[in-house]
C-alpha cells in the first residue's frame, strides 16, 4: 500500500461527475422519484437505485434481452435507454406482473413448462413475452420463435419457452419438444 | 429404497416461483449498507510488463475511493499453493494484481472503486497503463507443430496403444482419414461474473459470489488473503448459468474481497460481457483420425491424435481421444494428445470438456467410414459395438446404448433415410439426416449432507453444493420427501453456502450421484433413528422390523408386508421426546469397482439447407439418453434440451476469433459471438431409455448435465454432409464454408 488512500488526498482538485437530475418513474404502478446522474441507464436505475433486481443485466449492450421491461406497454431493452429519457413513463418490471400471490399466466406457464434453468434470463423472457402478446401479431410457434429471438437463453430452454408462451396464447402448446411421455 | 412416489415423477422446480417473480437474488443483487462499486481495468497487451499505471486522473474523479493495482494493494499470498483451487490444473495459477507481468490480453491490471457504479466505470476509462511489450504467440494453428505432451499425460497408460494400427490400416479394405477442428468457445452464461463482498470487521467477510462451488471460492480467497478459512463465508444460492466457467474462482472474487478489506466497507465487482471473454474458455482443438475397416465394416485400425491449447502458466488438458476405445471394438489402436502453449489465459472446463470435442471428431470420422464402406451409419456403430471398456479392460456397470440407438432411430424415422447424399429435399431446401453417439463419464466424488427432521414434520436438507440451473434444489427436495415420507412442501433444500456440509464444485455431471448419495445416507440415518423410536413405543406394531422392512410415506412408518402395521412419525418422535433429529453423512465412490461407469446417448439430427444461400436450419433432433435412474424427468429433459441447443451452437455458430496482431479475442460480445437464439432451435425430442444400475451408487443415477451436448455437433455435421455431399470438418459450419469450392 505505497500510495496514500483517498482520505489523505482530499486536498486534490476533483474531476466533477455530472450534476444529478430528478427523474420520476411510475414503476409497477408506484410513483418513484429518483435523483440520479443523467448517465444512469434505466436498467441501472431499477437495479441500483430502486433495488428492483428482478430486471437483469446480461450484456449492457442490447444484445441479450435480459433487461427487457415494459415501458408504456412496449417491451424495450432497459440497458439501451437512459432513465432521464423515460421521465414520467409507466414502467412494468417482472416484480409488477403478479397480482399479489397470484402469478401472471406467463409466470405460471414458465414454471409448468420448465421454461428456464438458471433463471437469469427469465424475467426478461417473461416481460418480452408479455410485450409480444400485447403486440398481437403472432399466430404461430415459428413467429413466437422469431419475435422472441431478442432474448437469449444460454441454458437453451427455447422449446419450453415457446411452449409456455403458446400455452398462454392459444391454451395449449403445439411444440412437440421435450421428454417423450412427459 | 422405499417408494412414496416423488422420485422419477416430473416435478416443477421448487425455486421456480422465485425465478419467475424476480425475487431470486444473484451475486450482484445484494443491497448492503455502504456498498462501493468496483470496475476492472483489463490489460491491453498479451505479453510483457506494466511499466507505469497512471491513476491520478481517475483518482481525481469525485466519488472515487481508491484504485488497486499491483503497486497498491493489500498483501497477497506468495506461493502457488495458495492460489491453487480445488480443480486447478498443474502449473502456476494467475495471481490477479500480484505483479507487473502480463500473461494474456484482458488480464486484470487495476480495480477502480467508487461510491457509484457509473463513477467507477468512468474513472476506469481514465486509468492509463504503459507497457513494455514482448512478442506474443497466440496462433494455435501456426504453433501446432510445437505441441508437447502435457504434465498430466507424461505417463500414458499402456492401453492407449494396442496391436499394430499402422500395419492394420495398410491392409484394411476400407480406409478414411481426416482432420477435424473446433475453435475456441466461451461459456457466456447470461449472468456476468460478480461478487459482492460484505465487510463485517477486520477478521471476517461474507461474499456473495458467482461460483459453482462456494467452498472452493471460500478456500481460495481465504488462502490468497491469508485469512483463516472459517472467517470467510461464501454464498451462491442462485447462479445465473456457468457451464464450467464457475468451477474455478474467477478474479472478481479476489478483487472484491481485497478491496473490501482495504477500504473496510462492502464492495461489489461485476465483470462486463467483454470481460467475460477474459476468463477460461473451451480450448481450440485439432484431431487427426485414421480409421481402417474390413469390407463388412469391422474396425481393424483406429488412430486418433488430438492437439489442444493451454496457457504458458498452466497445463489444462482434458481427455479428447479415449472415447473411441469405450465405444468401438478394435484390436489395433493408437491414441495420443498434446498441448500448444500460448500467451492466453488458461482454458477451463466447458460442458462435457474433452468428450464433446473428441466425440465430434470420432463420430464424424465414423460417418465418413460408413459412406466409404457403403453401410448405414447406425449399422456401422452396431457392427463395432463394444460391451467392454478397452482402456481398463472391464465391463460396464450398465450400458443401454443399443436401446438408445433403437428408440432414437424409431422416434426419428431413421429407416426412411435415403443413404445417398443430396437425395432428399423439401422445396428449395436440401434435407439431411445424420446421427452420432454420445458418451460421458458417470463419476462420483466424495460429498456430505445433513438432514434435519423436526417434530412438526418439516425437513431441512443441506449440502454446500450449487444449483447453476440443473434443478439441484428440486431433486434434493424430492429425495428427502421420498425417503422421509413427507410432502414436498415440507422440505427445504439448502445449498450454495460454504458453511454447509462439504461438497465438491457442481460439475462433471457428478452432483446428483455424489451429493445424492450423501443425502441418501443422511436420510437413512434419520430413518434408522425414527424406526428405533417407533420400536421403543409400548406394543409397537413395528417391533422386530429392520429398516429395509419398512417404508416411510404420508408421515407414517409402515411395514412393507402388512401396511396396517404402522406408526406415525409424529407419534414416534413424541414418544421418544425427540424435538428434532439431525443427521450428517458422507458418501464416497466405491473404490474397488470391477466396472466402468458411463452414460450414453444416440443423437439424430435433421437439417434443411437452402441450396442457393447455404443457410442451415436444424429442424429436428432426437436425443435418446441412457443415464441410469432419472430422478426428475422434467428438469432432466431440460438439461438434455439445453445441452442439445449448446451443441447446435457448437455445430453452426460459436467461434471466438483471435486477432493475432494483438493476441486478443475480438469477438467479445453477443453480437460477434453468436449463440443460438430462439429462432435457431426447432423440435428437440428427448428420450430417457430405461437403465437400471444397482452397482453404481445407492440411487442408481449417472447424471445428465453433459451427455446432451456430446455427439450433437457430429450428428448435425453428418446431416449437413448427407444434405449437401460436402464434408465440412472445421466447426462452426458457417454458410461460407458450405459455399466454398
Amino acid at each position: 500500500m505505497a500510495r496514500p488512500s483517498s482520505a489523505a488526498r482530499t486536498g486534490l482538485e476533483k474531476i466533477p461527475t455530472p450534476a444529478k437530475v430528478t427523474v420520476t418513474l411510475h414503476v409497477n404502478g408506484v410513483e418513484r422519484k429518483l435523483t440520479i446522474a443523467p448517465w444512469t441507464t434505466l436498467l441501472d436505475a431499477l437495479r441500483l437505485y430502486l433495488d428492483l433486481t428482478g430486471t437483469k443485466k446480461g450484456c449492457d449492450h442490447g444484445q441479450c434481452g435480459a433487461c427487457t421491461v415494459l415501458v408504456d406497454g412496449r417491451r424495450i431493452n432497459s440497458c439501451l435507454t437512459l432513465a432521464v429519457m423515460k421521465d414520467g413513463a409507466q414502467v412494468t418490471t417482472i416484480e409488477g406482473l403478479a397480482q399479489g400471490n397470484a402469478l401472471h399466466p406467463l409466470q405460471q406457464a414458465f414454471i409448468e413448462h420448465d421454461a428456464f434453468q438458471c433463471g437469469y434470463c427469465t424475467p426478461g423472457q417473461i416481460c418480452s413475452a408479455a410485450g409480444l402478446i400485447a403486440e398481437g401479431r403472432v399466430q404461430t410457434a415459428d413467429e413466437i420463435r422469431e419475435l422472441m429471438s431478442g432474448n437469449i437463453c444460454r441454458c437453451g430452454a427455447y422449446p419450453n419457452i415457446v411452449a409456455a408462451i403458446e400455452a398462454v396464447m392459444f391454451g395449449k402448446a403445439t411444440d412437440r419438444s421435450g421428454a417423450t411421455g412427459r | 429404497m422405499p417408494a412414496a412416489g416423488y422420485l422419477g415423477k416430473p416435478t416443477s422446480r421448487v425455486d421456480g416461483r422465485a425465478k419467475v417473480t424476480g425475487t431470486a437474488k444473484y451475486a450482484a443483487e445484494y443491497d448492503v449498507p455502504g456498498l462501493a462499486h468496483g470496475f476492472v481495468v483489463s490489460s491491453a497487451i498479451a505479453k510483457g510488463r506494466i511499466t507505469t499505471i497512471h491513476t491520478a486522473d481517475a483518482l481525481a474523479v469525485a466519488g472515487v475511493l481508491d484504485i488497486f493495482t499491483h503497486e497498491h494493494r493489500p498483501k497477497l499470498a506468495s506461493s502457488d499453493e495458495a492460489y491453487k483451487d480445488e480443480v486447478a490444473p498443474p502449473g502456476s495459477p494467475l495471481r490477479p494484481l500480484y505483479d507487473d507481468r502480463i500473461l494474456f490480453s484482458g488480464q486484470p491490471v487495476a480495480l477502480v472503486v467508487a461510491e457509484e457504479f457509473e463513477i467507477a466505470r468512468f474513472a476506469a476509462s481514465l486509468v492509463r497503463v504503459e507497457y513494455e511489450h514482448e512478442a506474443h504467440v497466440t496462433d494455435f494453428e501456426a504453433q501446432r507443430e510445437r505441441a508437447t505432451v502435457s504434465k498430466q499425460d507424461e505417463d500414458p497408460t499402456p492401453s492407449t496403444a494396442r496391436g499394430n494400427p499402422a500395419e492394420a490400416f495398410e491392409r484394411a479394405a476400407v480406409r478414411v482419414n481426416g482432420q477435424y477442428r473446433m475453435p475456441v468457445e466461451h461459456h457466456n452464461p447470461m449472468e456476468p461474473f460478480a461478487a459482492t463482498a460484505v465487510w463485517e470487521d477486520d477478521d471476517r467477510i461474507t461474499v456473495f459470489d458467482k461460483t459453482q462451488g462456494a467452498q472452493n471460492s471460500r478456500n481460495y480467497v481465504a488462502d490468497v488473503l491469508e485469512m483463516p478459512r472459517d472467517r470467510v463465508r461464501v454464498l451462491s444460492p442462485y447462479v445465473g448459468g456457468a457451464f464450467g466457467a464457475g468451477l474455478r474462482p474467477q478474479y472478481q472474487l479476489l478483487l472484491a474481497v481485497l478491496a473490501a478489506r482495504a477500504l473496510k466497507r462492502s464492495v461489489r465487482v461485476t465483470l462486463t460481457r467483454q470481460q467475460m471473454f477474459t476468463l477460461g474458455y473451451r480450448s481450440a482443438n485439432i484431431h487427426e483420425l485414421a480409421l481402417g475397416a474390413d469390407s463388412d465394416g469391422s474396425l481393424v485400425s483406429f488412430r486418433h491424435h488430438a492437439v489442444g491449447m493451454t496457457s504458458r502458466f498452466e497445463d489444462f488438458q482434458r481427455d479428447f481421444v479415449h472415447w473411441s476405445s469405450l465405444l468401438y471394438r478394435c484390436e489395433n489402436v493408437e491414441l495420443g494428445q498434446s498441448l500448444v502453449k500460448l500467451d492466453q489465459n488458461t482454458p477451463c472446463d466447458m460442458r462435457a470438456p474433452g468428450g464433446a470435442e473428441g466425440a465430434y471428431a470420432i463420430e464424424c470420422a465414423m460417418d465418413e467410414l460408413a459412406y466409404a464402406a457403403k453401410l448405414d451409419p447406425l449399422e456401422l456403430r452396431l457392427i463395432n459395438y463394444s460391451d467392454k471398456d478397452q482402456i481398463e479392460d472391464r465391463p460396464y456397470s450398465s450400458k443401454q446404448l443399443r436401446e438408445c440407438y433403437r428408440q432414437g432411430a424409431e422416434k426419428f424415422g431413421w429407416s426412411d433415410r435415403n443413404p445417398q447424399p443430396r437425395s432428399m429435399r423439401d422445396g428449395n431446401e436440401l434435407v439431411g439426416w445424420g446421427m452420432a453417439t454420445g458418451i460421458w463419464e458417470a463419476m462420483q466424488v466424495p460429498a456430505s449432507a445433513k438432514a434435519v427432521l423436526t417434530a412438526n414434520g418439516n425437513v431441512e436438507i443441506a449440502s454446500a453444493t450449487a444449483d447453476i440451473g440443473p434443478g439441484t434444489y428440486t431433486w434434493m427436495t424430492q429425495l428427502a420427501a421420498e425417503m422421509l415420507g413427507v410432502p414436498l412442501e415440507n422440505v427445504t433444500a439448502k445449498l450454495g453456502d460454504s458453511t454447509l456440509p462439504d461438497a465438491p464444485v457442481e460439475g462433471g455431471s457428478f452432483t446428483t450421484s455424489s451429493v445424492g448419495s450423501a443425502i441418501h445416507a443422511a436420510c437413512r440415518a434419520v430413518q434408522r433413528e425414527l424406526l428405533g423410536l417407533a420400536q421403543k413405543m409400548a406394543g409397537s406394531p413395528l417391533a422386530g422390523a429392520k429398516l429395509d422392512d419398512v417404508v416411510f410415506a404420508e408421515g407414517k412408518i409402515r411395514y412393507k408386508q402388512d401396511e396396517s402395521r404402522e406408526v406415525s412419525v409424529a407419534d414416534a418422535m413424541r414418544a421418544g421426546k425427540a424435538e428434532r433429529i439431525e443427521k450428517a453423512a458422507s458418501a464416497a465412490p466405491n473404490g474397488d469397482s470391477k466396472y466402468s461407469h458411463y452414460t450414453h446417448s444416440a443423437v439424430f439430427a435433421e437439417v434443411k439447407i437452402d441450396e442457393q444461400l447455404g443457410v442451415i436450419r436444424v429442424t429436428r433432433m432426437v436425443n435418446a439418453v441412457a443415464a441410469g435412474r432419472i430422478l426428475n424427468p422434467k428438469t432432466a429433459a431440460s438439461q438434455i434440451l439445453g445441452a442439445v441447443v449448446g451443441g447446435i451452437g457448437m455445430a453452426l455458430h460459436e467461434e471466438t476469433v483471435t486477432d493475432q496482431r494483438f493476441g486478443r479475442f475480438v469477438t467479445r460480445n453477443l453480437a460477434d459471438y453468436h449463440v443460438p437464439v430462439n429462432a435457431d432451435v426447432h423440435a428437440i425430442d428427448v428420450i430417457f431409455v430405461e437403465e437400471k444400475d444397482e452397482e453404481i451408487n445407492p440411487l442408481g443415477v449417472k447424471g445428465v448435465g453433459e451427455i446432451g451436448i456430446v455427439g450433437t455437433a457430429a450428428a448435425i455435421a453428418n446431416a449437413v454432409y448427407h444434405a449437401t455431399g460436402k464434408r465440412v470438418r472445421d466447426l462452426p459450419i458457417t454458410l461460407d464454408k458450405l459455399m466454398r469450392d
